[in-house]
């Protein structure tokens, strides 16, 4: 494995998880469960997108096999996505889209705060813009932990059913497979090893905030989405997001 | 315009001497072009109307999230995902300032809210047909908020203050919507293929009527326009700002190389003004009354978001009294 192909396959889980979990987001336009969590959810859908937009813009670059952002998006199939699959995972209640981005945020802020520094100067610059924005993601989804588990009765069964379904997807995100070791020993990636540590440190410390309870670090895991083993919503995000492309291949604007 | 046959309570005016010296003085600040504040006295029927006219007015920036919704998991790129979600987003922004602006005249978002769902307070027609095809995502803005800007470029000279207010910085916003809107039409009619150009064509075909309906019927069929006016809550009448909209949208539909599904449509150098078929008034009172198209889907949709998110917003609270136990503990 080149530096180069792992650099490429890198960039592509960050900007597949941010543009899946974006997509995912945007599928709860107009039904937030208040006005203000409308603008708030769409402002974080919106930050995710771009992220992505600048990941996939870099990945083209270093693919330099003729695609360019839009086609990575719109015309790759399921395996090709290097997504966590976490990220995949249905919006079901508010509780399992506030669990599915709290994780998610804790594992994308301690990624950015590393990428920051990374030796790939493209990378960084990326990093630099991204972290400000996931900063705030963060703290309005621990927010949200903290207000649903320690809210109502019904809140903090729906939560703490949330976290305990959610689990097994949070293993992909501290499990350092070769791609992420080699970005480590690049200068770009975050220490796995200290990764994992800062993920459940976060959690633990906001759910116990939370009255919540969380699984343990050694459970059984579900993983694969990085290397392009997705669950079966996958395909169906996919199917919605990339109709019109698809149905009309000719079109070459819109 | 989102706000059609606003109920104002009166169908005659009262002349200056039929008027109470409260009344009396209140009109002459409208006639003076004064705007009228929350804390100033107002009639009981000019505060209803104007929470009748703004709550329809956010209740139409939140239903009308919706048909765009419908096509936001399939824009087509990614510039378009990220503009047709900033778009939505900027209209619950609007919702929410119109609220405020509402409460500014002591109603409250929530009763206006459950109003609603209960089908007692309205929103405008338009949001009531189905978004078939990605070009109505163009369509939409182009001739839907164009059609808004009209009336609301007017309603910037409203003569209450929060409102008009509210409408400074909501036509900013609406007017970017619009040529944002017709620029997805343009790309698809210069550079796209056959089928998108159909699209396109079969966009304007649905949406052309809907969109003139929205300025609300004929004049003489509007019986709460003159009071409306009077208290120059309205500025100018349905036919003047169907006709303002028509003659701006017209050249621009040429200019696309598409045509409106309107056979009467065509310049009157007499008048200076397009001469226009007449709409469909059976179809606009039918929506109206909540038999178009999408108006049980729209509904049900608000109503489901809003109920499954009551413990939610419940967590919410108790979690914030809880904090503040807390901090007096």
């Amino acid at each position: 494995m080149s530096d180069q192909h792992a650099l490429q396959e890198y960039l592509l889980r960050l900007a597949d998880s941010a543009m899946i979990l974006g997509q995912r987001l945007s599928e709860l336009v107009g039904k937030a469960p208040a006005l203000e969590e409308e603008l708030a959810s769409t402002n974080v859908a919106l930050d995710l997108i771009g992220q992505a937009r600048n990941w996939y813009e870099y990945a083209a670059e270093l693919l330099d096999d003729g695609r360019d952002a839009d086609q990575l998006v719109f015309l790759r199939d399921a395996h090709e996505y290097r997504n966590l699959l976490l990220v995949e995972q249905p919006n079901e209640d508010y509780a399992f889209t506030i669990a599915r981005q709290f994780f998610y945020d804790v594992w994308h802020y301690h990624t950015l705060t590393r990428l920051v520094d990374a030796s790939d100067d493209r990378i960084a610059g990326i990093a630099a813009k991204a972290v400000k924005e996931a900063t705030y993601h963060l703290r309005r989804s621990s927010e949200w932990v903290r207000r649903m588990g320690d809210g109502t009765d019904e809140s903090h069964r729906r939560i703490q059913d949330a976290f305990d379904v959610l689990w097994r997807f949070t293993g992909e995100l501290v499990t350092a497979d070769d791609i992420d070791q080699a970005m480590f020993k690049a200068g770009i990636g975050p220490d796995p090893e200290q990764l994992k540590q800062d993920w459940h440190n976060t959690v633990r410390e906001v759910a116990t905030q939370a009255t919540l309870t969380t699984g343990a670090e050694d459970a059984w895991m579900y993983l694969g989405g990085k290397r392009g083993e997705h669950t079966e919503h996958l395909g169906h995000i996919l199917a919605v997001m990339q109709f019109l492309p698809r149905a009309y291949p000719d079109a070459t604007t819109w | 315009m989102y706000a059609q046959l606003v109920e104002t309570g009166s169908k005659r005016l009262k002349t200056l001497e039929e008027m109470s010296p409260e009344e009396r003085e209140f009109q002459q600040k409208i006639d003076a072009e004064t705007k009228i504040e929350a804390k100033n006295w107002m009639p009981d029927g000019y505060r209803k109307t104007l929470i009748r006219q703004i709550s329809q007015h956010a209740h139409s920036e939140i239903v009308g999230m919706l048909p765009e919704g419908n096509w936001v998991t399939r824009a087509p790129t990614l510039k378009r995902k990220l503009q047709l979600m900033a778009k939505i987003q900027d209209e619950a922004g609007h919702g929410l300032y119109l609220y405020s602006a509402m409460e500014t005249l002591g109603a409250d978002r929530d009763e206006e809210v459950q109003k609603l769902h209960d089908g007692k307070a309205k929103y405008s027609s338009i949001f009531n047909y189905p978004t078939l095809n990605w070009a109505d995502m163009g369509a939409v803005g182009w001739l839907v908020d164009g059609a808004a800007i009209v009336n609301q470029v007017v309603l910037q000279r409203t003569s209450y203050g929060p409102y008009s207010r509210a409408m400074v910085r909501i036509c900013k916003e609406e007017s970017f919507h619009q040529r944002q809107g017709y620029q997805i039409l343009l790309d698809m009619m210069r550079e796209g293929t056959q089928a998108q150009k159909d699209m396109v064509q079969d966009a304007i075909n649905r949406l052309w009527w809907p969109a003139l309906m929205m300025f609300g019927p004929h004049d003489d069929e509007s019986p709460n326009s003159q009071q409306s006016m009077a208290w120059k809550i309205k500025r100018k009448s349905n036919d003047e700002l169907r006709q303002m909209f028509i003659d701006q949208t017209v050249p621009q539909l040429e200019f696309l190389g598409c045509t409106a599904p309107d056979p009467d449509l065509k310049w009157n150098e007499e008048r200076g003004h397009y001469d226009f078929g007449e709409i469909d008034w059976k179809e606009f009172y039918d929506v109206l009354k909540g038999n178009g198209p999408c108006n049980r889907e729209r509904l049900a949709t608000r109503k489901k978001a809003i109920d499954e998110g009551a413990w939610v917003r419940e967590a919410a609270v108790a979690y914030a009294k809880k904090q503040q136990q807390r901090a007096v503990a």
